[in-house]
């Protein structure tokens, strides 16, 4: 199994946090991962962006053209990433500031609200978690116990106390997620 | 089995100097690669191991802390980006002719000039023909993974030491950015004062009774001692050879080779995979020491295949070697990319079909 995916929005959104769960939950289940974030001035700017690649194999590549999955959080990376889903992938998006949804059909797209549904729950931090949820709902490949260790690794001891709400937020996410085509 | 950990390249190296045993580090912060410096910052390795970190007025005192460490024998290293490293140039050129230790990380950024942060391999050259003024040649490893990054620190410190040569760890942005699992080896101990005595004798140590006292120089004003001295420092780059490194994927059945190094060897090694479910039998050849370069398994490889296509994020400079390796054996094509710009493992199948294949 190799899943390769991208994750793209606004700066602040926990894109680059999200990536890096879905990566130590994969070392959790002792698969071979990749984490490349953009860090050029496009992050300076606002947008940023993450590749994460889980695999059963030893991993090429950490740099992709075409992905099996984009997790998509602003119309910016909506341009720029609905065309780099592969035939038979899925693109997941926040409808959120979103103006031109996606056309494609030869792709799976899923719509989750998880921003609107992270400030209906007080807490816009988990936003990003909702999303994750929602992702693993629509492929499982990485357990939900596993994420969770994932969470306990890649936060600081000081943070862990942060972590039941973050697995609420995942929680939350797996109910959601809204199948469009 | 020992714990993974999920790190950025800049980080797993830091860690691994740490474990190394690294008596120093002398750094000037600098983007792709800051995160060498922060991360030994917030590890305070002078509580863990009593090893020096400090952040110096700029690149140029940095190379001179380690310079001048060095020549007590300690085990001291530095990291910059292309910019930074250029500064250090002087001093390095110091340090390789009077034979001297350490290891230097160029997390390369798109050049020339300022450039730009995203990841280059523009200072290849630079690497590999020298860098500063003078006949002399550092020992070049390209890690390609975040492994390596960690793995290297230590080997270049033992490669730093056997050549008393300064050992130069190429990255570029890639590496030292992406995070990816990462295994560490065990804390060595840092070498003792009494060790460095009697392991390297060459070193300036204070007063030591029952021995001549010890001059570390790349002075030699008369010419004929000069001359005996380089002839000794080039003997030295060619024993280098005993310790080159590469890896060959598929080279076995391959009609065409790929070859590229570090982060690009990566990218390749998934447009090696496209190729092959295209029908194309294609292998890779990845230097893993850019010097010594591996010019015999090039030359070998060359006689047996219908053509080589380099790959590198610049506009051609190992191809150059591969060219003086392959001697017009079989035609050697190549594909680049520049100023931080990554080229796609698509890109690189269609660069193979329409310059070495045709149509």
């Amino acid at each position: 199994m190799t899943e390769e995916i991208i994750i793209a929005g606004f700066g602040g959104q926990g894109v680059l946090s999200m990536g890096k769960i879905l990566a130590y939950s994969g070392i959790m289940q002792e698969q071979e991962v990749s984490w490349m974030p953009s860090y050029g001035p496009e992050m300076r700017g606002g947008t940023a962006n993450v590749t994460v690649i889980l695999s059963d194999e030893r991993i090429s590549s950490p740099i992709l053209s075409k992905f099996d999955t984009a997790i998509i959080l602003n119309q910016q990376s909506m341009d720029k990433f609905e065309s780099a889903v592969k035939a038979g992938g899925l693109l997941l998006y926040d409808p959120h500031g979103i103006t031109k949804h996606p056309t494609r059909k030869d792709i799976q797209i899923y719509k989750i609200d998880a921003s609107e549904e992270a400030a209906k729950m007080g807490n816009t931090k988990i936003f990003n978690m909702i999303v994750l949820g929602a992702y693993l709902k629509v492929k499982p490949i990485v357990k939900l116990e596993n994420v969770i260790k994932g969470l306990q690794k890649s936060l600081p001891s000081r943070h862990h106390h942060l972590i039941p709400e973050n697995e609420t937020g995942i929680k939350v996410g797996l109910e959601m997620a809204e199948k469009i085509n | 089995m020992k714990e993974y950990k999920l790190m950025k390249g800049n980080e797993a190296i830091a860690e691994a100097a740490i474990r190394a045993g690294a008596d120093g580090y002398f750094g000037y912060p600098i983007t792709p690669q800051s995160e060498v410096l922060e991360y030994l910052m917030a590890q305070k390795p002078h509580e863990r191991t009593g090893m020096v970190v400090l952040q110096a007025e700029s690149e140029i005192a940095a190379i001179n802390m380690v310079y001048g460490a060095a020549c007590t024998g300690k085990k001291v290293m530095t990291s910059s980006s292309s910019p930074g490293i250029s500064l250090k140039q002087e001093g390095i050129s110091y340090m390789a002719g009077s034979e001297l230790p350490c290891v230097i990380l160029n997390v390369i950024r798109g050049g020339p000039g300022l450039g730009t942060i995203q990841p280059s391999q523009g200072d290849y050259f630079q690497a590999v023909k020298g860098g500063g003024h003078g006949d002399y040649k550092l020992f070049v490893l390209a890690p390609s993974s975040v492994q390596e990054m960690a793995d290297f620190a230590k080997l270049g410190f033992e490669l730093a030491f056997k050549y008393r040569n300064p050992v130069l760890i190429l990255a570029d942005g890639i590496i030292g950015q992406m995070m990816e699992k990462v295994q560490f080896f065990d804390q060595q101990p840092r070498i003792t004062d009494e060790e460095i005595i009697k392991k390297y004798p060459w070193t300036t140590t204070g007063k030591t009774p029952n021995r001549e006292r010890n001059i570390i120089t790349s002075l030699y004003l008369e010419a004929i001692v000069e001359e005996q001295h380089n002839r000794k420092l080039q003997e030295k780059f060619k024993r280098m050879e005993e310790d080159l490194m590469f890896e060959k994927i598929e080279c076995d059945d391959a009609d065409y080779i790929l070859i590229a190094y570090g982060s690009v060897a990566r990218i390749c090694q998934k447009s090696m995979e496209l190729a092959r479910a295209n029908g194309i039998k294609a292998g890779l050849l990845r230097p893993i020491t850019l010097y010594p370069f591996p010019s015999k398994q090039i030359s070998g490889l060359a006689g047996k295949v219908k053509g080589i296509l380099t790959v590198e994020m610049n506009a051609g400079q190992m191809v150059e070697d591969v060219k003086l390796a392959v001697m017009g054996k079989t035609p050697v094509a190549f594909h680049g990319r520049m100023g931080g710009m990554i080229p796609s493992p698509e890109e690189i199948v269609s660069a193979l079909k329409n310059k070495l294949i045709g149509g």
